[in-house]
């Protein structure tokens, strides 16, 4: 029977994500794949072209390690806190490794991954128009209505060469469930070469859910089974969000040398048991 | 100005707050953005306009928080809306065709042409002083909403002559800006402030102030303000918070609390 595969979170890093590789870790503050993104930092991969629409926590980890070159994003903060300092400290003074930035808007990034899920070279909308983005961010363009002769901003597709997503649960087979606020998830598993699904268990039948995002088996490369993936966002239904976490993060990520230290016996020295 | 009660049992924040969720009423849907923005919509919901759509952009449409959200994508947003849908769905169908009201908007700077900088401060964009989060959703809310309010603390460094980085337009660089660029909603109507109120001027699009809150002076504003503050013929004073505004207020940001420090909010 063919199957997404089910493996382990750090045999799917390992066979999947490259140095170099566009990896989208997608999630909008819900389900946000947090145990991937340690995974990566753990494997020392480097030179990330790392995108996100809300890079948080997990970004500015995986910023602060030095595993990424340039982020494509369009809100960069740790949502109910404030800034994000390995990120200001990339951008500002290089630190640990030179970050360049390609930055958009929400409505742009959602129909960048629309547009690379449905096979489009670029997405098409209404925005963008008179900001100083259309002057700093080379990728942004013009496209004129054929109809109406109307001009409208146009952007190109994106298409990471992976996408790690964290859902609330995958059945034998593969097939994954998501619900509650499920952001461009879907759009970013269909717009990427491979993807990577955490999920928080493994279940014999999907029941139906409302709201319910389903990812057949066959458009998902490899699932791994990692309960509290997600922490410290959270997983409707299983988990809330760790709200004092991000404010620790805030106090952790200021200096370097105690981010340093997080890093290692947080991350680093851990092997995680989920194998 | 005389007062008859010259210490008001309330603070100026508290003040913003309320005149910024008054200015809620008569409206149908409002697309909110986290920290201040949010507090007021649910103040609104929670006084006079129990019927207020409050959209976020993680995708809940008519949700009803039980407590003020910490972030745009709080659990308890999905389980009480009429509606849960896809990013680029709430952006594409239901913030770009126009059905939105009006945006609810911060900012880190505002300029005269009421344009909201959110991306970073100082410097080159490449090397910026202060790196801020950046755009969100803000640039389309702003662009398509029927029209903006924005909710920012006065001060002289976020009311600048001109914002480092236009993020956001407002009237661009005046009069026939937001037309020549083909945007369609109107624009910000009103910035409220925790000192006053600004309105574009109807001919010059200059934030221009209309209404001072109880026991602020005019040359406070003006002080506050980095450039020089056109100021309403006949500005008006903004009525105090009602007892049962402050109770309701008190009520949802002490739930927060517990949870979070209002003061640090800011969200995608």
């Amino acid at each position: 029977m063919p199957v997404a595969e089910l493996s382990s979170l750090s045999e799917a890093v390992a066979e999947l994500i490259r140095d170099g590789n566009t990896v989208a870790l997608e999630g909008f503050t819900h389900l946000i794949p947090v145990a991937a993104g340690h995974e990566i930092i753990r494997q020392g991969r480097r030179d990330l072209t790392l995108v996100r629409m809300t890079p948080d926590i997990v970004y500015d980890q995986l910023i602060g390690a030095g595993c990424a070159s340039l982020l494509v994003f369009s809100w960069g903060g740790n949502p109910g806190v404030g800034s994000l300092h390995r990120f200001r400290d990339a951008v500002e003074n290089d630190w640990p490794v030179p970050l360049r930035i390609e930055e958009h808007s929400h409505a742009g990034m959602a129909n960048r991954y629309a547009a690379g899920a449905s096979g489009l070279p670029f997405a098409v909308l209404r925005g963008y128009t008179g900001t100083d983005l259309v002057r700093q961010t080379a990728t942004v363009g013009q496209v004129t209505c054929p109809f109406t002769g109307e001009v409208l901003t146009a952007l190109p597709a994106l298409n990471p060469d992976v996408t790690v997503i964290h859902a609330q649960r995958a059945d034998r087979k593969g097939n994954v469930q998501l619900w509650g606020i499920t952001g461009v998830q879907k759009e970013a598993v269909l717009a990427a070469r491979a993807s990577i699904v955490t999920v928080e268990e493994v279940v014999d039948r999907l029941d139906p859910r409302p709201d319910a995002i389903v990812l057949p088996w066959w458009v998902v490369t490899a699932v791994a089974v990692v309960p509290r993936g997600a922490h410290p966002s959270y997983a409707l239904g299983y988990y809330d969000r760790d709200n004092a976490y991000y404010r620790e993060w805030d106090t952790i990520s200021r200096d370097r040398a105690t981010f340093e230290a997080w890093l290692r016996t947080a991350v680093l020295e851990p092997v995680r048991e989920a194998g | 100005m005389t007062r008859t009660d010259p210490r008001p049992n309330w603070s100026s924040d508290e003040m913003m707050t309320v005149a910024a969720s008054r200015a809620l009423a008569g409206r149908t849907a409002c697309f909110v953005g986290i920290g201040l923005p949010s507090t007021a919509a649910n103040l609104a919901r929670r006084t006079h306009h129990p019927d207020l759509v409050l959209i976020y952009e993680s995708g809940t449409i008519g949700a009803r928080p039980a407590t003020l959200p910490l972030s745009i994508g709080d659990g308890q947003l999905a389980q009480t809306a009429d509606a849960v849908v896809s990013v680029p769905e709430i952006f594409n169908y239901w913030l770009q065709p126009g059905r939105v009201d009006v945006g609810f908007l911060g900012a880190a700077q505002i300029d005269r042409y009421a344009n909201i900088n959110t991306t970073v401060i100082g410097g080159d964009y490449r090397r910026p002083k202060v790196r801020l989060p950046g755009a969100g959703g803000a640039p389309e809310i702003a662009a398509s909403c029927r029209e903006v309010i924005v909710v920012v603390r006065h001060g002289p460094r976020t009311f600048v002559e001109r914002v480092d980085f236009v993020t956001s337009v407002g009237y661009g660089d005046g009069p026939g800006h937001r037309e020549r660029l083909g945007l369609r909603g109107r624009g910000p109507t009103l910035v409220i402030t925790d000192l006053g109120v600004l309105e574009p001027d109807p001919k010059t699009c200059e934030l221009t102030l209309t209404h001072v809150h109880p026991g602020v002076e005019v040359d406070k504003v003006r002080a506050a303000t980095g450039w020089d503050l056109a100021v309403a013929p006949e500005f008006g004073v903004t009525e105090a918070p009602t007892d049962e505004e402050l109770t309701v207020l008190r009520q949802l940001t002490a739930r927060e609390s517990a949870d979070a420090r209002p003061s640090d909010r800011e969200g995608p």
